[in-house]
């Protein structure tokens, strides 16, 4: 099992949810893992229904069995400030750096050193041993960028240790570079049965594996229950509407007659039924593409009620059980 | 409907007295802002996996065929839309579509935003030849410009400003790019005037532009020590490519700025409407609420809210409950094997309806398709048993799908009463859910009918919420 859990998806399939009840899945039998957030939405925060995280490491869950989940909001210009202090013991000079805009040049101008810090901070945590050398997080699961930004982001070591050939950026990028490539690390996707997320999914590991880097699993979110089964939606286009008025009338909702309640509710029912059929359809054609690509697969339920706190829990139960963690 | 019937769009919902909810928001008529002449530019904003390229792909189309002159400009469409538009080659210049109609004169082109080959086309339209050289050559410039996070929000306002300084064409849609915080767009020119003021330009610039020693004198002790400092973190060789990067692109940055500056001039004027795009869903309405703020604050002209894949239903006024227990009824043993003339023993809320024995099978149209002349009178009551049983599963399980339905409109309703109330000004256009993904023209066209549509609100719940 790899000690940095990378979950990444398309924007709106739910990534932060997936790897928030990974953590949560992760920390069982007295087990401790960070949650790393890096695109500053504080999406974990409204999760776990706490207040905005500060940039700082805090525990914000307790898993069943007594495993806990500590998260962490990666606030860039803080990381850099971080890491000039702890690296090259440059506290007066970071603050000069910051008077000088050079702080807000690295964060933000020059996007790319964002993701180098980023990337740098969960490394960072990955590695991070207390006194007695045992591991402070057993697992560190990152919420990444959506797949269309993941290969970039998780290789822009690789492009500054290109740029900074020698010196101590050259060397923790190549630090960071050899725990992202290494059985350390996987980098999972999240997808949706729709044919834009799936493509994407598609299109990501391609890309992912061209950089060599290490792709987990595919976890497909909000799979809708099957309520109709593949008879059911047969019979849908042969039953007579007049069958179908009377099993209403017969469930207590009204007259089976022509105008009569249940005999209204004929048509719009049917049509329920067949968008039901069409989307079960394309449903089961991306099913089909992502079982190509010959990864484990895992499927999440959509929560009818929606997403909170203990729909959280619901999942990780879930993953736990698909044996994911 | 008579003549001296009120508008439509302003008539009340024949149920509205029954519902218990917030007053609906104003309804964004899109129709009238597509074909108002001095609309130039639509930006469609919202966080990712809301539909904003579609929607402003559909926009655009609906305004070419209404008779505008359109170009949209997407940033990351999906392949097959793209292919289906014509502009999945990327060379970063508009095409026209094929396939629209062109009855009303008006025409739809497209592009694809190319990052780099923006950011390129500025060096090389802003620099003397030599200099564009070195600059396209330098290693901290080839990373800057490939993409990394960021750069898309200065190239989308780069390419919006050159498409309408262009004046070819009388309406731009514009996708934003899906960013991490998505209205970085805004941030991009001020972000980047603030560094070009700030010390540290002038730190970088300096020792190149006055030359080794010489420029040393005008540097005080601490930045010297910064120089230091910079070339130790750096190491030396960036240090020296990030000088001759700044110090090369001082001339095109400055005129960068200035068109930065337009641009976002450009977005408050009259003649820019936003539209923040979202789904009804929690995440998506907030970080639509968040838009909304934002564009306040920034002065920005939002037209109104784009509310994607809004579910409805024929049968709302069925609430979940009571297609539940229906379904629940169907299914509870001993009662589905029986016949129809037994349905009389149900307990049916609707007594006075269901008490008259249902419509025959030789009197109704569907079963005269059968021919039962074929069968026996044994055969024919045994498939006829048969069937009712499956038909009854069928119909319990339509009723569960029915329920779920209903759930779901109710959330959506919550959400977006959530966001409606906390912004009752905004206008808001609800675009129905499709159970596919739209990647043709018919399809493009097909939601732009149902942007147009002026969908009132939500079909009714009030059952649910009534009941509950």
């Amino acid at each position: 099992m790899s000690r940095l859990q990378v979950v990444s998806g398309k924007g709106g399939t739910g990534k932060t949810t997936v790897a928030a009840a990974l953590a949560l899945s992760l920390a069982t039998e007295g087990k401790r893992t960070l949650l790393v957030e890096v695109e500053g939405r504080q999406g974990i925060a409204q999760l776990f229904e706490t207040e905005a995280l500060p940039y700082e490491e805090r525990k914000i869950a307790v898993a069943p069995g007594g495993g806990e989940v500590y998260a962490l909001a990666i606030d860039p210009e803080l990381a850099l400030l971080d890491y000039l202090q702890m690296f090259y013991k440059l506290g007066g000079a970071g603050r000069a750096l910051k008077k000088l805009g050079a702080i807000d040049f690295a964060t933000t101008v020059a996007p790319g050193l964002r993701d180098v810090l980023l990337t740098g901070k969960a490394c960072e945590a990955v590695r991070r041993k207390d006194k007695s050398g045992r591991f402070a997080y057993d697992y560190v699961v990152m919420d990444a960028p959506p797949t269309g930004r993941i290969t970039r982001f998780l290789n822009v070591n690789d492009e500054v240790a290109g740029l900074a050939k020698i010196g101590p950026i050259h060397n923790q990028a190549q630090a960071v570079m050899r725990v992202l490539k290494s059985a350390e690390t996987s980098v999972h996707l999240v997808a949706l049965l729709e044919e834009m997320p799936v493509q994407e999914t598609v299109d990501g590991i391609s890309e992912l594996r061209s950089a060599s880097l290490p792709v987990g699993r595919i976890i497909v979110n909000m799979v809708r229950p099957e309520v109709l089964d593949a008879a059911d939606l047969e019979l849908v286009r042969t039953a007579p509407r007049t069958a179908v008025a009377r099993s209403l009338s017969a469930a207590g909702l009204g007259g089976a007659r022509r105008g009569g309640n249940a005999e209204r509710l004929v048509d719009p029912l049917v049509t329920q039924a067949h968008e039901y059929a069409e989307r079960h359809t394309l449903e089961h054609e991306q099913r089909a593409v992502l079982g190509e690509l010959g990864l484990p697969l895992h499927e999440l339920p959509l929560l009818a009620e929606g997403m909170d706190l203990a729909g959280l829990y619901e999942l990780a139960t879930e993953l736990r059980e698909q044996g994911m963690s | 409907m008579s003549p001296n019937e009120p508008d439509p769009q302003n008539a009340p919902h024949p149920q509205d007295s029954s519902r218990h909810r917030l007053s609906p928001a104003h309804v964004l008529d899109l129709d009238p802002l597509l074909d108002d002449p001095k609309t130039r530019i639509v930006v469609c904003c919202g966080s990712g996996g809301v539909g904003k390229t579609t929607t402003a792909a559909a926009l655009g189309l609906r305004a070419a065929e209404r008779g505008r002159k359109v170009v949209v400009l997407t940033i990351d469409p999906a392949r097959r839309l793209a292919q289906s538009m014509g502009i999945d080659s990327l060379d970063n210049v508009p095409r026209r579509v094929k396939g629209v109609d062109d009855s009303a004169n008006g025409e739809l082109h497209a592009m694809m935003l190319d990052m780099k080959r923006t950011f390129d086309e500025i060096v090389e339209a802003h620099a003397d030849p030599e200099r564009a050289t070195a600059i396209l050559n330098n290693p901290f410039y080839q990373s800057l410009s490939a993409g990394f996070a960021g750069t898309q929000e200065y190239m989308a306002m780069e390419k919006l400003g050159q498409l309408r300084s262009r004046d070819a064409w009388d309406l731009i849609v514009v996708d934003t790019p899906p960013s991490r915080s998505a209205l970085d767009f805004l941030d991009a020119p001020k972000r980047l005037g603030s560094f070009l003021d700030g010390r540290l330009i002038r730190l970088l610039t300096a020792p190149a532009k006055l030359g080794g020693r010489a420029g040393m004198k005008f540097l005080n002790v601490g930045m010297s020590m910064m120089t230091g400092t910079l070339g130790k973190l750096l190491g030396g060789q960036l240090l020296k490519d990030v000088q001759t990067f700044v110090a090369a692109m001082d001339t095109t940055f400055g005129g960068f700025r200035t068109r930065a500056d337009a641009t976002y001039k450009l977005l408050q004027a009259p003649g820019t409407a936003f539209l923040v795009v979202a789904a009804p869903e929690r995440d998506a309405l907030r970080e639509a609420a968040y838009f909304v703020e934002r564009l306040a604050a920034e002065d920005m002209p939002l037209a109104g809210l784009v509310l994607n894949r809004v579910h409805g239903s024929g049968a709302a006024h069925l609430s979940a409950e009571r297609a539940l227990a229906a379904a629940e009824n169907l299914e509870e043993p001993g009662i589905v094997d029986q016949g129809d003339g037994k349905t009389l023993l149900r307990n049916s809320p609707d007594t006075y309806d269901s008490s008259e024995p249902p419509a025959s099978d030789e009197g109704s149209p569907a079963a005269t398709d059968q021919d039962p002349t074929q069968q026996t009178r044994a055969q024919q009551s045994h498939q006829k048993q048969d069937q009712e049983r499956s038909v009854e599963q069928l119909t319990a399980g339509m009723l569960r799908l029915h329920a779920e339905r209903m759930r779901l409109l109710s959330r959506e309703q919550r959400t977006r009463d959530r966001f409606t109330a906390r912004h009752p000004e905004v206008a808001v256009a609800e675009v129905a859910a499709l159970p596919g993904d739209v990647h043709d023209l018919t399809g493009l066209r097909d939601i732009g009918d149902r942007l147009a549509a002026k969908r009132p609100e939500l079909p009714e719940t009030e059952a649910t919420e009534a009941g509950a």
